[in-house]
């Protein structure tokens, strides 16, 4: 099975080749279709490999294939490696799997766009970067993918570059990701010192047994943590997220929400050997994902733009992954991860679809009633929807309660208050959930003028319906046992990822009851939600406005998101500016430079001096011969 | 082939003052023939240096060697020594690629006194390749000098409003530093004379010689001023943002591309194996001066709003984590150094080159005059993009492979230096992408805007001006997926170097700084 590994990121790096290279001869259609047929070659590959897995269930499978030697220089070496085991193929799957349907619904979102076949080779090289990022055997290759995912990133979302936000928008999101990227390096340099590779297994069978300090771990883990809140958009350096929307919508829903974001989960689960050796690092990552996932959520509930509810939604959602992997529970941030894939997808797919029915509109407040214009999309939405606010029956239900299980048995003993701001959360996300729902598909249509509103082609439509139904059945899965399943996910996942006892302890529990008690509970939370979403956008519409101004600071902290790009600007990015502008006016051209040229002058004035000596009078020239012969034999006398 | 085999060495250097000899017969005005015999030539040398790359064994000893007696008279023991190690075939190949390169450009970018242009090109070439070829001390100082009076010229003749002052800033930098490097050559010369008993200004023999510590220090200062003044290391850099704005585009390419290596490349040939102690005395003050320049810089480039100057600027950032390689003196990192030079010289070479181009339509380099160019010429755009990306060391690219290879290697010996040169990954990204974003994306900027007023909208990338940049498009995209046909020539060379390093250092006690910087054979990785 092996032989083929290589194929699975070939097929897209061959469609971003072809269209990038030889697109000015391809037709629109030509374009869309190289670069899904790709993503499908890669899809099908990945299913058949599963499926070997899952026949040898049971011993511990890994398909590895090497191609070259990429860097070697003495005892460093750097292969480019494949490997494919139970995480990857998830990763692969959603990767391939929403990425193809997301290419279907991209040849009906850019018709027409002069630049759609830029637009599929970059989506073709996204999805070979972010196939290297999951198959990786080694940190190098996987910091490959992981750079070269923030780079299609930056190039799709400046996409419609011409229009200088967006561009920036493109850049900053680069940036932000390099500061995450430097603590990646600094992690993969004394990783390489200690152990002597930079292969993700050779260290995971080393770092066990290894006499180091366990500050060691904390520091190398914490470094790694840096990098993936990068990429996954956590605090502190989520603040390239919301403003990545700027890009075309399908691309908010591949790489901002269903893959690309994801990687630092990917990351940490990848390492999870590492991560379980730092408990305190640990207790970090939950932290800073129940803060995220909480202080998005609040962000979310009062924000007008459709793609940027989506957006902060993104960024709470991935908090919980990171609570998941915090408390240990390292398959369920997994299992997070792939439902929300599912649902996240379908969410940026079908606002896209209304985006699209209303020829650009993103404004929330500018909807209303879109429900008989747009059927196939409202229903849809609907269910990704229920399944984000975590009613029962759909994926996220399962997989939200597997995190929230986790956090709660992790932290018996002392407050759980992890778990107490992750049912608030709960209740906050089927909250704005049902509030984007509300205002885009129910009520009256809020404006006369715009475009007649009009359902989207089939080609758009299909891949909202599939995603549908995975948003529902992707969680059966991995039913818990109190539930009378076997959490055949989990199993699946197991010879891969560490265990930390804990949290394994937790999910093997057998006290049932507790657990089912729980989930009753988030289930009754996230009804609230949606009821007082209902009250207060369907029920009662002047509600709203009054709501807003009774809570009228908390409303305008929300609604300006804390302030936090303010505070950077002004804290990071001006004084930045400004050392520099001093440096180079002051420093640079006035001391260095002076000095320099000081240095010179004196030289030159040297120079003057020796210059009136050498005068062109022949009578001097040969006084001063005559002084120097006498000189020297004077000398050569006394001595 | 045999008879090949030996010259071969010299048939590269000398073929481009041949070439200049050729053009200096033929009448100034047949331009065309003039700018083809030029092409003509640098690109027969790099076919030579060619089976030089592909006739080099892969170990640490210096092959194609080429040892005459030169100046014998009173035993004075000079002699025409050339040959080749891992390290200078790297800088060879450098230099063999990018002057034909540079001289195509100039069939654009130069008209008037074409001649003149070629010959100083051609001959300077020579002068490069002799500095990096060169295995006798005196030789070398040859070359070494004999290359400031071309680039002094094309500065000089063929630059901007302010090229004299530029030019002769240049100038005298670089004599300042090379005429200490003289007094210390003269220095060695007489060690050598009192340890073997005869003159000579062999290097392979001169690098036995055994120099007590304290004479070591300051011929070791001596060199190294001169070189970290080519490189140029910070605080002594001033010259360079000046000398760039002011020479014509070729000139540019050909600072950054080649000239600037002279200096890595001497603090490898020569600080290091000649003076061991010293180079672990000094090796603090080297690499904190490299450390500062990463980040100095960078965020002087950040600033800038004239592109050449930005460009400029960021080179100063990068030969930082040249240095800082070099000194860390680890197997990865040393090679790393190399391996970064190239890079180096292709990335800026392009940046230079494609700065040029758009400088030949607009007539400006003001970042502020632009924006929106990506509509007007998408090709360039693309190719710009691409540079950039290879040279903020995106992995996949050329220059990854250059910093990753350094940063991994400095931590042992350099820790400090590794973590803050990994943090300054950060700064590149900063000031290269603001510069794309600037001048290519958003609404067309006036300088966009008053060319398509003129009625003549700008023209995207001629088929020259692809003749010119796609060769180093190529191999910044192979340096970067494949880069071990590199790596494996310039490894043994380097393991060599290191090896013997940490051997001299760990055999003489040696009182000052040992502690920080010694080493022991098994730690070398």
């Amino acid at each position: 099975m092996a032989e083929t590994l290589y194929l699975i990121p070939l097929f897209p790096l061959l469609g971003f080749l072809i269209n990038g290279l030889f697109g000015r001869w391809l037709s629109e259609r030509q374009s869309g279709m190289v670069a899904t047929g790709m993503i499908l070659g890669s899809f099908f590959l990945s299913a058949q490999l599963l499926l070997s897995l899952l026949a040898r269930q049971g011993e511990q499978v890994v398909f590895v294939q090497t191609l070259f030697s990429w860097i070697q220089v003495g005892a460093l070496h750097i292969p480019v490696r494949y490997l494919f085991d139970p995480l990857t193929a998830v990763m692969t799957l959603v990767i391939t799997g929403v990425g193809l349907l997301i290419h279907i619904y991209s040849i009906g979102y850019m018709r027409g766009d002069p630049g759609v076949r830029r637009y599929f080779a970059f989506l073709n090289l996204f999805t070979f970067m972010m196939l290297n990022l999951v198959m990786a055997d080694n940190l190098v290759l996987l910091f490959l993918g992981w750079e070269g995912v923030g780079l299609c990133s930056y190039l799709l979302i400046g996409f419609w570059f011409q229009d200088a936000d967006k561009a920036r928008a493109g850049m900053k999101a680069f940036i932000v990701n390099r500061i995450g990227d430097a603590g990646f390096i600094i992690a993969m340099i004394i990783l390489y010192d200690q152990f002597g590779t930079l292969s993700i297994s050779a260290i995971a069978q080393a770092a066990p047994g290894i006499d180091v300090g366990r500050s060691f771990f904390i520091i190398v883990t914490i470094l790694l943590f840096i990098g993936a809140t990068g990429k996954s958009a956590q605090v502190p350096l989520y603040v390239w997220l919301p403003d990545a929307m700027a890009g075309p919508t399908p691309v908010s829903a591949l790489i901002h929400a269903a893959t690309m974001v994801t990687a630092g989960v990917y990351l940490v689960v990848r390492n999870s050997v590492l991560f379980s050796l730092a408990p305190p690092t640990m207790a970090l990552i939950a932290g800073i994902g129940m803060f995220t996932a909480f202080m998005a959520a609040t962000i979310a509930i009062t924000q007008n733009d459709i793609k940027k509810v989506l957006a902060y939604s993104t960024i709470s959602q991935l908090g919980y992954m990171f609570v998941a992997l915090g408390v240990g529970a390292y398959s369920a941030g997994i299992f997070h991860l792939m439902t929300h894939a599912f649902f996240k997808a379908l969410l940026f797919l079908g606002a896209g679809s209304v985006i699209h029915g209303l020829g650009g509109e993103q404004d929330l407040r500018k909807m209303g009633g879109l429900k008989k214009a747009m059927p196939g999309t409202h229903l849809t939405m609907l269910v990704g929807v229920l399944a984000i606010a975590g009613i029962p029956g759909l994926s996220g239900f399962f997989s939200k309660d597997e995190i929230l299980w986790a956090a709660f048995s992790h932290y018996t003993g002392f407050i759980s208050w992890i778990w107490l701001i992750g049912i608030i959360t709960v209740g906050l996300t089927s909250f704005y959930m049902f509030r984007l729902l509300f205002l885009t598909f129910y009520g009256q249509p809020n404006e006369k003028g715009r475009p007649e509103p009009h359902e989207s082609p089939s080609v758009m439509i299909i891949p909202l319906i599939l995603l549908a139904f995975l948003s529902i059945l992707g969680g059966y899965v991995g039913i818990p046992e109190s539930l009378g399943g076997h959490n055949a996910f989990h199993h699946f996942l197991a010879p891969v990822v560490a265990v930390f006892t804990v949290a394994e302890a937790a999910i093997q529990d057998t006290n049932h009851l507790v657990e089912i008690l729980l989930m009753a509970m988030s289930t009754a939370v996230a009804l609230g939600g949606a009821y007082y979403a209902y009250q207060v956008y369907v029920g009662q519409p002047a509600h709203a406005d009054a709501l807003a101004q009774k809570l009228q600071l908390l409303h305008r902290l929300s609604f300006n998101k804390y302030y936090v790009d303010e505070a950077y600007q002004a804290l990071v990015v001006r004084p930045l500016k400004s050392l520099s502008g001093l440096l180079w006016r002051w420093f640079d051209e006035k001391l260095v430079d002076r000095v320099a040229n000081g240095a010179g002058d004196i030289f030159f004035q040297a120079g003057g001096l020796i210059r009136l000596v050498q005068n062109g009078l022949i009578q001097q020239y040969a006084a001063f011969i005559l002084a120097g012969v006498l000189f020297i034999m004077g000398y050569i006398y006394l001595n | 082939m045999d008879w090949l085999q030996q010259h071969l060495l010299t048939g590269i250097i000398f073929m481009p003052t041949f070439g200049a000899g050729i053009i200096l017969l033929l009448p100034a005005g047949r331009r065309e023939l003039i700018q083809r015999v030029a092409l003509g030539s640098s690109l027969v040398t790099f076919l030579l240096s060619y089976m030089l790359f592909v006739g080099f064994r892969q170990d640490a000893t210096f092959q194609f060697i080429e040892l005459l007696p030169w100046v014998s008279a009173f035993g004075m023991g000079i002699s025409y020594h050339v040959g080749v190690d891992g390290i200078s075939l790297m800088l060879i190949m450098l230099t063999t690629f990018l002057t034909p390169i540079t001289i195509l450009s100039a069939f654009d970018s130069i008209d008037n006194r074409v001649r003149g242009f070629m010959v100083a090109l051609l001959v300077m070439e020579t002068g490069m390749l002799g500095v990096f070829a060169s295995l006798d001390l005196f030789l070398f100082y040859i070359f070494w000098e004999a290359m400031l009076i071309p680039m002094y010229l094309v500065i000089g003749v063929w630059g901007g409003k302010r090229r004299l002052y530029a030019a002769m800033k240049f100038v005298l930098f670089t004599l300042f530093g090379s005429l200490l490097m003289l007094v210390a050559i003269l220095a060695i010369y007489s060690q050598g004379h009192e340890q073997f008993g005869y003159y000579t200004t062999n290097y392979l023999e001169l690098v036995t010689l055994q120099i007590a510590p304290g004479a070591q220090a300051w011929m070791f200062l001596a060199f190294a001023l001169s070189f970290a003044i080519k490189v140029p290391l910070f605080p002594f850099h001033t010259w360079l943002p000046d000398a760039h704005v002011e020479a014509p585009t070729p000139g540019s390419v050909i600072l950054a591309g080649v000239l600037l290596k002279m200096g890595g490349y001497g603090f490898l040939r020569y600080c290091v194996p000649l003076f061991p102690l010293a180079t672990a005395r000094f090796t603090p003050l080297l690499v904190t001066l490299a450390v500062v320049g990463i980040i100095y810089g960078a965020l002087l480039a950040m600033v800038q709003p004239d592109m050449k100057k930005l460009v400029a600027y960021s080179s100063i950032s990068h030969l930082g984590y040249v240095v800082l390689g070099i000194f860390a003196l680890s197997l990865q990192s040393v090679t790393g150094g190399v391996i970064q030079m190239v890079n180096h010289g292709l990335s800026t070479g392009a940046l230079f080159l494609l700065v040029g181009f758009i400088y030949q339509r607009t007539h400006t380099r003001q970042i502020s005059d632009y924006g929106g160019l990506a509509s007007a010429m998408p090709n360039l755009a693309v190719v710009f993009l691409i540079v950039t990306l290879a040279s903020i060391g995106l992995p996949g690219l050329n220059g990854f492979v250059g910093e990753f290879l350094i940063i991994v290697g400095s931590y042992r010996t350099q820790p400090v230096g590794a973590i803050i040169a990994a943090i300054g990954v950060i700064l590149s990204a900063v000031y290269l992408l603001w510069l794309v974003h600037r001048v290519f994306f958003g609404p067309p900027g006036a300088a966009v805007a008053e060319v398509s007023r003129a009625g003549k909208p700008l023209q995207d990338l001629t088929r020259r001006e692809w003749a010119v940049i796609l060769p180093i498009l190529a191999l910044i995209v192979i340096m970067g997926v494949y880069p071990q046909p590199f790596l494996r020539r310039i490894e043994p060379a380097v393991n060599h170097l290191v090896h013997s390093y940490h051997a001299s250092v760990t055999s003489v006690p040696f009182p000052a700084g040992r502690n920080e910087t010694s080493l022991s054979m098994e730690e070398i990785r």
